[in-house]
């Protein structure tokens, strides 16, 4: 579904992505692991075109959209819930899930896009009770279910999630991983899942791929990575304490 | 003249100048809050409208209605025009300059229109004649209230575009997370470009309204422009609220400052206004964090 094959991104003079190759396959969860600062984010912008890689291909379901702009990108299928949820605050839940619909116009798109809402609240209820509300107003954990919410309106083929786990208390993380794993049992969405909580992701996640400051150190299934030695010592062995918001 | 009358007299003159500084303002606002940039053409939009409008009227004797609406989608066109020539072919640009870039394009604007149609002053005729209305001893021209109006309505067209409409909610996305905007599909770029038509629209709506009163010239535009900005500085930089409220109480405070002063002291007053507002509420009447955007250059 998605392949990216030598992947170089740059800041500047920054050499933050180096050589990254990665496959993702229709309907799989996908984990990438790695520490702050290790060019996860990055990853995902660069996928999603918010920044440029120097080098390499990126293709999704065959075609190339290396380079593409972000909204481009959008509309080829590719939905990324960002790091730290990027909601539009001054406007509505209900607003946020229509803008994540913005790119779906044609006939019959406004019937589909109504149904999607319901199925958005029949996910994530409490949205449901707050959609007239200012999505700014929200607590985090709401917060994230809107924004995951709001990139799934897109009705995306693969979606990319930017540690959803961030800043949100145990029971809330493991409510939206649940709904994640709902989506890819009941919708069949492709998930790549960005973590630093590296056993939850493994735990719900099919492969996974640890990446340490730009480059990709081991990949496998995530049995084999929790299993892995060098992997439990680095992100399993004794869990950094949560931070709270 | 009683005391009373000429209160309304003021009060009637201030608000017909104070909408356009508010219609100025929202322009102003448009852009600011889909860019980060001060659009220092703002002001030319304005003039090039009412000399549009002249132009229109004149050589091909339009009618009225139909003038008005041509010479708003020229000039909103040349605001699209001028973001695709200026702004868009530039990659990643600082704030800084793209600010410049609307200055050298106000220069431009200006220049041009001296070009085409000289130094000379130009009228319109009044909307609806110059018979005067009668209020408590105060006369009003038609066309003060057709100005008022127009304010009313652009006011009226903005709300519904921004609170009922998904391009003007995704307007709204992008001024509050231009990146989050775009990982939904919008095309920020776009949004720039309209953010550029709707802001020269307005403008130039206002300078067709005006120029039966106040007459038109090639280099109107800069102190209309700076009339505007302080609105939407004073309201709150991206504050459409605030702007409206703003405009009107710069052109009502002008307007008695006039009459009960002196008319040398009517543009000092703005400034001072604005400075004093600034000095005790730094983001303005009604902005909040917006304003702190101003920081990022
Ligand atoms: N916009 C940026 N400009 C310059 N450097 C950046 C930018 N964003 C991230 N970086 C740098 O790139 C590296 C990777 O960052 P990031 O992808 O955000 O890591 P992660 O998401 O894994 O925490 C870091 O060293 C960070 O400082
Ligand atoms: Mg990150």
């Amino acid at each position: 579904m998605l392949i990216l094959k030598n992947i170089n991104t740059f800041y500047g003079d920054i050499h933050v992505l180096k050589n990254v190759s990665l496959h993702i396959g229709q309907g799989e969860i996908v984990a990438l692991i790695g520490a702050n600062g290790a060019g996860k984010s990055t990853l995902l912008n660069t996928i999603s075109g918010i920044v440029a890689p120097r080098s390499g291909r990126i293709s999704c379901g065959g075609s190339d959209i290396t380079g593409m702009s972000a909204d481009r990108i959008v509309r080829e299928g590719i939905s990324q819930v960002p790091e730290g949820r990027q909601i539009f605050g001054p406007l509505s839940v209900l607003d946020n899930l229509r803008l994540g619909a913005y790119c779906r116009r044609g006939s019959g798109a406004a019937q589909r896009i109504d149904d999607d809402i319901a199925l958005m609240y029949e996910m994530f209820p409490r949205l449901h009770e707050r959609r007239e509300q200012l999505a700014g107003t929200l607590s985090g954990g709401e917060q994230q279910m809107v924004a995951i919410a709001r990139a799934l309106m897109s009705a995306p083929r693969l979606l990319l999630l930017d540690e959803p786990s961030m800043g949100l208390a145990p029971m809330v993380v493991s409510e939206i991983f649940r709904a994640i794993a709902r989506l890819r049992d009941q919708h069949a969405t492709t998930v790549f899942l960005v973590e630093q909580n590296a056993k939850m992701a493994l735990k719900y996640a099919d492969r996974g791929y640890v990446i340490e400051t730009g480059k990709i150190m081991f990949e496998g299934s995530s049995q084999y990575l929790l299993e892995n030695h060098e992997v439990q010592r680095a992100y399993l062995g004794r869990q950094k304490k949560p931070i709270w918001e | 003249m009683s005391l009373l009358s000429q209160i309304i007299q003021f009060l009637f003159t201030g608000l017909t100048i104070g909408s356009i500084y508010a219609m100025v303002g929202l322009g102003f606002n448009i852009i600011y809050n889909a860019t980060g940039i001060i659009n220092f053409a703002q002001g030319e939009f304005v003039m090039l409208g009412g000399m549009v409008m002249v132009w229109l009227t004149t050589a091909f004797n339009l009618p009225l209605p139909a003038g008005f609406l041509l010479s708003v989608l020229i000039v909103t066109c040349i605001g699209a025009a001028f973001e695709r020539l200026a702004i868009f072919p530039l990659k990643k640009p600082p704030v800084l300059i793209l600010i410049i870039i609307t200055l050298a394009g106000s220069i431009i604007f200006k220049g041009a229109a001296m070009l085409l149609w000289g130094k000379q002053t130009y009228s319109l005729p009044h909307f609806s004649g110059e018979e005067p209305l009668h209020l408590l001893g105060a006369t009003i021209l038609p066309q003060a209230l057709w100005i008022i109006g127009i304010l009313m309505a652009v006011v009226a067209l903005l709300a519904f575009f921004f609170n009922f409409t998904i391009p003007g909610k995704a307007m709204r996305a992008c001024s509050v997370n231009p990146v989050a905007a775009s990982l939904v599909g919008i095309n920020v770029k776009r949004i720039v470009l309209l953010s550029f038509a709707m802001s020269a629209g307005i403008g130039a709506a206002a300078g067709i309204a005006f120029t039966p009163i106040v007459l038109m010239e090639f280099d109107r535009g800069a102190l209309l422009g700076l009339k505007g900005f302080c609105a939407a500085v004073l309201g709150g930089l991206g504050n459409g609220t605030g702007a409206v409220i703003a405009g009107l109480l710069i052109g009502v405070l002008e307007s008695f400052g006039a009459g009960f002063i002196s008319s040398e002291y009517k543009d000092a007053i703005a400034l001072g206004v604005l400075l004093i507002v600034l000095l005790v509420r730094p983001s303005g009447l009604m902005g909040s964090r917006e304003a702190a955007r101003l920081k990022e250059f």
